[in-house]
């Protein structure tokens, strides 16, 4: 854990990370935590909804993590992350105060301007929720932009879901259609049972196939599902958007872990039209 | 033509010793271990002088000429990856003091290269490397610093490996038009040891001075152009680029990957002698008080099922999706990213494949492309 301040030379390079202090920290389940980052000195890596950012643990190692939120002042960061894996447990054990390093804003990012003026069909499914939260934020901070706007959620268990106060939030505001769903309930689950792909049929009602934005980011069996649904409903390619993850080294498309056919997806990704993807998405292991 | 002039072989030395004068470090050509590999040269000794090399799929292997030929050999088993795009490499090192946590970058002072006897295969490779880590949109400094120094002397192909060779095939060789600081041609006859020198740039022009040399007569630039000419004609290995790339990428379940899969030991040691593979990992390295830690890179491949590890697991466990990641990007995916082939024909991981795969059949095969000349 890095308690002491961090000191990085005024070079420009693209793997020095830029020190950020911890400024909260808030539990969202058993292995998960939201973090607010500051720029320890006057520095903005502005991301978009989609982007994200590598966060270092000097000594440790870096990973890619999506930004979930929008900054309450230019240059904060919200991050939620959950504990994997070596580099992971040490971020998520990070107390206000603590400091790491941040490099980024990296890949592209949610469609939003696409979406002015369409029906918007935010679907996640896990820890996939942490890039829609930030997407959907900036939509409902600029809701009359937007036709509907629906957002599908589906956990493991509702232990498992994420963004609490949120979410009790939202399932107050009468221009958001919100459905979500657990695999196991437990005695006080009053919402679905099931898959995600389910709550579409649910919500067909709301949307118009034809003139709608869907944002996508889960688990691949789960994404697979959900764009197959969507396409039985009429959603054309072109406006299924997907957030995928692969290894990632570098961020910067120099390290070539993140191969996928001829997309790199930390640079041409990690957000991309299932258009572009359905070559290759039924090719096992490319 | 370029602007070419003739030195006489003697002046090897003196082209060696100018550079010295420069501050370069010149790298060259050497025997080590039984193989022609690149290294530091000192001397014009330090080169493989009357030697040559015997290349196969799956063979590699030293002989001695009858002559004194400098370049008298093909490709060895290093590329200039090696020093452009060093591994290990520290991208910076982390102090903790008293004061809080303190980051520096180590490459203050990288090399002023000179490469001395780069085929033009490799001279191409390093045109690749060039697009994917200097003129992207995002540049590998460590690379590009070392890459804006480097002194080039290219040596077209008089020597070359007649059975794994196919740079005509990607358009890469056995001439270089272009791209080096100067370029030889060995021009060797009984009595007479001397080279074509073209100038390829200023730099070029400006160390040739130091040099003893005669303007290159129309005969001694019909010797060496018949030299690359006879090179080009009897050139046995080819690959159809031609709609390879759309060829490939539809032929993704193609029942030759398993048959190819079947073969292929996962070494990877047909990227590692690759002169455009480029991938790496990076880690946290810590001395034992944790006081100091440096984030090294290091060169990785895509053969490791560790490549893609993701969320518990890799994504390419198969040899087969491994195999085909490799020559899918050299062949097909690479076009699209950085239009232009990964591959300059160079031979390297024919020869260096412990059970001699092919890269040029397997392509053929799973694309169903051949050669319009191979056709009776
Ligand atoms: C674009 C993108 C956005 C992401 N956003 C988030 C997020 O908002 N919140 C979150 O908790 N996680 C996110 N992840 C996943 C997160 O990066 C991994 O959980 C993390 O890399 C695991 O590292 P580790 O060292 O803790 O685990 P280990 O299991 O020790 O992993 C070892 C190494 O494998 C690689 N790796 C393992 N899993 C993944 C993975 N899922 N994705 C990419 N590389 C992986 C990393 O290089 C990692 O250092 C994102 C991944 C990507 C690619
Ligand atoms: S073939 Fe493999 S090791 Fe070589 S550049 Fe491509 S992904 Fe990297
Ligand atoms: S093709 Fe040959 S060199 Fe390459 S990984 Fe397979 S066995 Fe090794």
């Amino acid at each position: 854990m890095v308690k002491a301040a961090i000191t990085t030379p005024a070079a420009t390079n693209p793997f020095i990370p830029f020190p950020f202090v911890v400024m909260s920290r808030r539990r969202e389940t058993r292995d998960t935590v939201t973090l607010r980052l500051r720029p320890l000195r006057n520095v903005r890596l502005l991301a978009q909804p989609g982007q994200f950012m590598m966060l270092s643990v000097i000594g440790v190692g870096e990973v890619p993590i999506s930004v979930s939120g929008l900054p309450r002042r230019p240059g904060e960061l919200e991050h939620t992350i959950r504990a994997v894996g070596s580099v992971t447990r040490h971020l998520v054990a990070l107390r206000p105060g603590d400091y790491i390093g941040v490099r980024g804003p990296f890949g592209t990012s949610w469609p939003l301007q696409l979406a002015h003026g369409q029906d918007v069909l935010l679907i996640a499914g896990g820890l996939g929720f942490a890039p829609l939260r930030s997407a959907l934020l900036s939509i409902l901070r600029e809701r009359w932009r937007y036709r509907q706007v629906i957002a599908l959620y589906g956990a493991r268990s509702p232990t498992d879901l994420l963004y609490r106060r949120d979410l009790s939030r939202w399932q107050q505001r009468p221009d958001l259609v919100l459905r979500m769903t657990v695999d196991h309930p437990d005695q006080y689950w009053r919402g679905q049972v099931g898959v995600v792909p389910n709550l579409i049929r649910q919500v067909a009602a709301f949307f118009e196939p034809a003139n709608t934005i869907a944002m996508i980011c889960g688990p691949e069996i789960m994404m697979r599902f959900t764009i197959r649904e969507l396409q039985k409903h009429g959603v054309p390619d072109e406006h299924i958007f997907l957030s995928l993850e692969r290894n990632m080294q570098c961020a910067i498309g120099l390290c070539g872990h993140c191969q996928l056919g001829p997309f790199f997806l930390c640079k041409d990704g990690p957000v991309l039209p299932y258009s572009r993807l359905a070559p290759f998405s039924d090719i096992r292991e490319f | 033509m370029p602007e070419a002039v003739v030195v006489e072989a003697s002046q090897l030395a003196n082209l060696l010793a100018a550079l010295q004068a420069r501050k370069y470090r010149v790298i060259g050509p050497t025997v080590r271990d039984g193989a022609i590999i690149y290294d530091d040269l000192t001397t014009v000794s330090d080169l493989p002088v009357g030697w040559t090399d015997e290349q196969e799929a799956g063979e590699y292997r030293l002989r001695r000429r009858d002559d004194g030929a400098y370049f008298g050999y093909a490709v060895g088993p290093y590329a200039w990856k090696r020093f452009l795009h060093p591994s290990p490499f520290t991208l910076w090192r982390a102090r903790r003091t008293p004061d809080g946590v303190i980051v520096e970058l180590t490459d203050a002072e990288p090399s002023r290269f000179a490469f001395l006897g780069v085929r033009p295969c490799d001279l191409a490779a390093i045109g690749i490397l060039d697009r994917v880590l200097r003129d992207g949109p995002y540049v590998d400094p460590s690379y590009r610093d070392r890459r804006d120094h480097v002194f080039i002397v290219t040596v077209q192909c008089a020597n070359f490996s007649p059975s794994t060779c196919f740079c005509v095939s990607m358009g890469t060789g056995p001439r270089a038009e272009n791209g080096f600081d100067l370029a030889l041609t060995e021009l060797l006859d009984p009595g007479s040891h001397r080279f074509l020198v073209e100038i390829g740039s200023e730099r070029g022009a400006e160390i040739l001075r130091e040099l003893a040399h005669r303007p290159a007569s129309a005969s001694d630039w019909e010797t060496a152009t018949r030299l690359v000419h006879k090179t080009a004609a009897r050139m046995g290995r080819q690959l159809e680029v031609r709609g390879l790339p759309e060829a490939l990428l539809a032929n993704l379940e193609h029942h030759r990957w398993d048959h190819v899969a079947a073969r292929c030991l996962t070494c990877g040691n047909c990227t590692m002698v690759c002169p455009t593979c480029f991938c790496f990992s990076v880690e946290d390295r810590s001395d034992l008080t944790g006081s100091v830690i440096e984030r090294v890179r290091t060169a990785d491949v895509c053969f490791t099922t560790a490549f893609t590890y993701t969320a518990g697991k890799s994504l390419r466990q198969s040899a087969r999706s491994r195999y085909r990641q490799w020559l899918t990007h050299k062949l097909a995916t690479w076009v699209t990213q950085f239009g232009t082939f990964g591959c300059v024909g160079c031979g390297r991981c024919i020869t260096w494949c412990p059970v001699g795969i092919d890269i040029t059949e397997e392509a053929a095969a799973i694309s169903g492309l051949t050669r319009k000349d191979e056709r009776p």
